[in-house]
């Protein structure tokens, strides 16, 4: 496995921009409750190029999760729909695609890793049987290949000795250990995307940067696209290409990770870098910021934010701003842009 | 400081073979075993040839209510004593553990298959599905078991089919309802999310995600549903809606000494079925719990 030697530092390693392969148009995902309707994925847009990684940032309910879900058409039935709204991967749109289709796509062309590893392997199974059972959607081959491919897998995510792991049951394993079959089972059938939901929220903080760097290794050999679900900026700066940031069920700013970092537009997006604490800097008090995201189920009219926005306006709560292009690739939802402001 | 401490190696060669044996046999539920194999499995397969005498046929009015061997007036010709029309107690015990076996077995695996099918299905797919069934469950336990029970036997006659229809007909309301609640637990957890992400059909993640995971609960379930199964039939039989008599079903062989018993004239024909029952369902319980042990694989190295 040959690593370019850009991906030792901090900065995620520069690489020319593939085709776009995941386009996401309009999506909106509703949750009909008796409380009423959760629009907990609003109408967000946003591509994917190969061999990219795109961060989507937000508060906790924000409906990142809820965004993964919606593209594998994973979302927890039957309350939840997809009411509106594209997922082009690789040309066709997944929304269109019935059931038996959508199991075609999943794993083998989109992935997923969950949040929690502790829960992600069935208790009952040792690793290597439930390896076995991912490669067994693509692969139809004897007994001993798929052995074989299930012992390749765990090496690639540097497991040691694996062919003695595989017979390992879950609760044998530390979480930092099971999170990379976890990823082992996701990159086992060669997808083409893998959205990563938090996958280092459960890990001890040592084994967090080790799991981020053998994710980034293993896009550098297998030129996949990663969406990387967090809610740490840290993680962000050390990961993603691109970043789109959520709050209340719509992407409010996406564009490069530096422009994000460096000028970020929409007041949302400048509070949470600012919640960051930094380890140069002595405070009295963390910044955090004011207030509560608005129930999904009860949205205002106007921007989300507006309630919690120190510059909010009039404008602000009356009327949803229109997306505004910093440049090409940099764009955020705020009235603050438009030419009328001041 | 010298604090002298015992070898603990110091016996292990001294062991003898019979020793070994018996550690190793402490890792098995070797009573439990034992019990149902004496007082259910091999009377019910070899009743014929074990039992001194037949449970029906072999009854002299001059003989009835022997006491039991041990007791003023017993003999070794009826064991266990005899009853109000002279038959032998332990012969009909012997008998009776086929009718046991068979209408608990049966019953539990009929329930349990509708049961457990059902409350998977409910807890899984939830929403109206979920509904639909979960009412079904609301209805079944508010209908009385006992009068349905009377009234099937006054239309159709009691049979061995009445019985385990109208037992099946009440518990597999119970498997569901556990079930499902289990279920619900379980498809929230990440690994049924992922055993969809990497694309298995639902009635995969079923059967091979969940159903597993809730094997635990159907099996305990099931091993103390044996003890109500044995009650609900004694139940049916004494109102005449169980298995008709003479046949020689535990439950029945309890409710006829019921009298006797209150006027002190023969207690051995309640005792002694009354004991089987206790010992079967107390084994049946046993064997469930080292069973749930087994089957859990954090528990099994130890």
């Amino acid at each position: 496995m040959t690593t370019s030697t850009e991906s030792q530092g901090t900065a995620p390693a520069r690489r020319e921009p593939g085709d776009v392969i995941l386009q996401v148009r309009d999506l909106r995902t509703y949750f009909y409750t008796r409380a009423g309707i959760v629009k907990a994925v609003d109408g967000i847009d946003f591509d994917l190029r190969q061999g990219e990684t795109l961060g989507i940032v937000g508060e906790s309910g924000c409906g990142k999760s809820m965004t993964a879900r919606s593209l594998l058409r994973l979302v927890p039935k039957p309350a939840g729909r997809i009411v509106s709204g594209q997922i082009i991967l690789q040309g066709e749109d997944l929304v269109q695609k019935s059931e038996e289709e959508m199991r075609q796509v999943r794993g083998k062309r989109i992935s997923m890793i969950l949040q929690d590893p502790q829960t992600s392997l069935n208790p009952l199974y040792t690793i290597g049987n439930q390896l076995r059972e991912a490669l067994g959607q693509t692969h139809r081959e004897g007994t001993r290949n798929m052995v074989q491919r299930a012992i390749d897998a765990l090496r690639s995510v540097n497991v040691a000795a694996p062919e003695r792991r595989m017979h390992d049951y879950p609760h044998q394993m530390s979480g930092g250990m099971k999170q990379r079959v976890v990823g082992a089972i996701a990159i086992s059938c060669e997808p083409a995307v893998i959205i990563a939901d938090e996958p280092t929220t459960a890990l001890d903080v040592t084994i967090q940067l080790q799991y981020l760097r053998l994710l980034k290794e293993i896009q550098e050999s297998t030129g996949l696209a990663i969406i990387f679900i967090t809610h740490d900026f840290g993680v962000v700066a050390r990961m993603c290409d691109r970043v789109a940031v959520m709050y209340a069920g719509r992407i409010v700013e996406q564009g490069p990770v530096r422009d994000i970092f460096n000028s970020p537009s929409h007041p949302y997006t400048e509070a949470l870098i600012a919640s960051v604490p930094k380890l140069e800097e002595r405070v009295e008090w963390l910044y955090s910021i004011e207030g509560q995201p608005p129930l999904l189920r009860d949205l205002p009219p106007g921007c989300r934010f507006a309630p919690r926005c120190t510059e909010a306006r009039d404008q602000c709560i009356a009327e949803y701003p229109s997306s505004y292009q910093l440049n090409p690739n940099h764009s955020a939802d705020c009235w603050r842009l438009d030419s009328s402001w001041q | 400081m010298e604090v002298s401490l015992p070898t603990p190696a110091q016996s292990d060669s001294q062991e003898s073979r019979v020793i070994r044996i018996l550690r190793e046999a402490r890792r098995y539920p070797v009573i439990p075993i034992l019990i149902l194999l004496v007082i259910l499995i091999i009377p019910a397969i070899f009743a014929p040839w074990i039992a001194p005498y037949h449970p029906v046929d072999d009854g002299s009015l001059p003989n009835r209510l022997k006491p039991p061997v041990w007791a003023e007036g017993g003999t070794w010709d009826h064991v266990l004593g005899t009853d109000k029309q002279g038959r032998d107690i332990l012969s009909r015990i012997i008998h009776g553990a086929k009718y046991v076996l068979l209408v608990s077995l049966s019953v539990i695996f009929v329930s349990g298959l509708i049961g457990v099918s059902l409350g998977l299905i409910a807890g899984y797919f939830g929403g109206w599905i979920d509904n639909l069934i979960m009412r079904g469950v609301d209805v079944f336990l508010a209908i009385p078991a006992i009068l349905l029970a009377l009234a099937l036997v006054t239309s159709r006659g009691p049979s061995f089919g009445v019985v385990i229809f109208v037992i099946c007909f009440i518990l597999w309301s119970r498997y569901a309802r556990q079930v499902r609640g289990e279920v619900l637990a379980i498809k929230n957890q990440d690994f049924v999310a992922r055993a969809r992400v990497v694309g298995a059909t639902h009635f995969r993640v079923i059967v091979r995600h969940i159903l597993p995971n809730v094997f635990n609960t159907i099996i305990v379930l099931a091993t103390l549903q044996v003890g109500f199964v044995i009650l609900l039939e004694a139940i049916l039989s004494f109102l005449g809606a169980g298995i008709p008599r003479p046949t020689p079903a535990w439950g029945l062989l309890v409710s006829e000494g019921r009298e006797l018993v209150i006027s002190g004239k023969g207690w051995q024909l309640s005792l002694f079925p009354g004991v089987a029952i206790v010992l079967v369902v107390l084994s049946f319980n046993l064997l469930g719990d080292w069973l749930r042990d087994r089957l859990d694989p954090k528990q099994r190295n130890l």
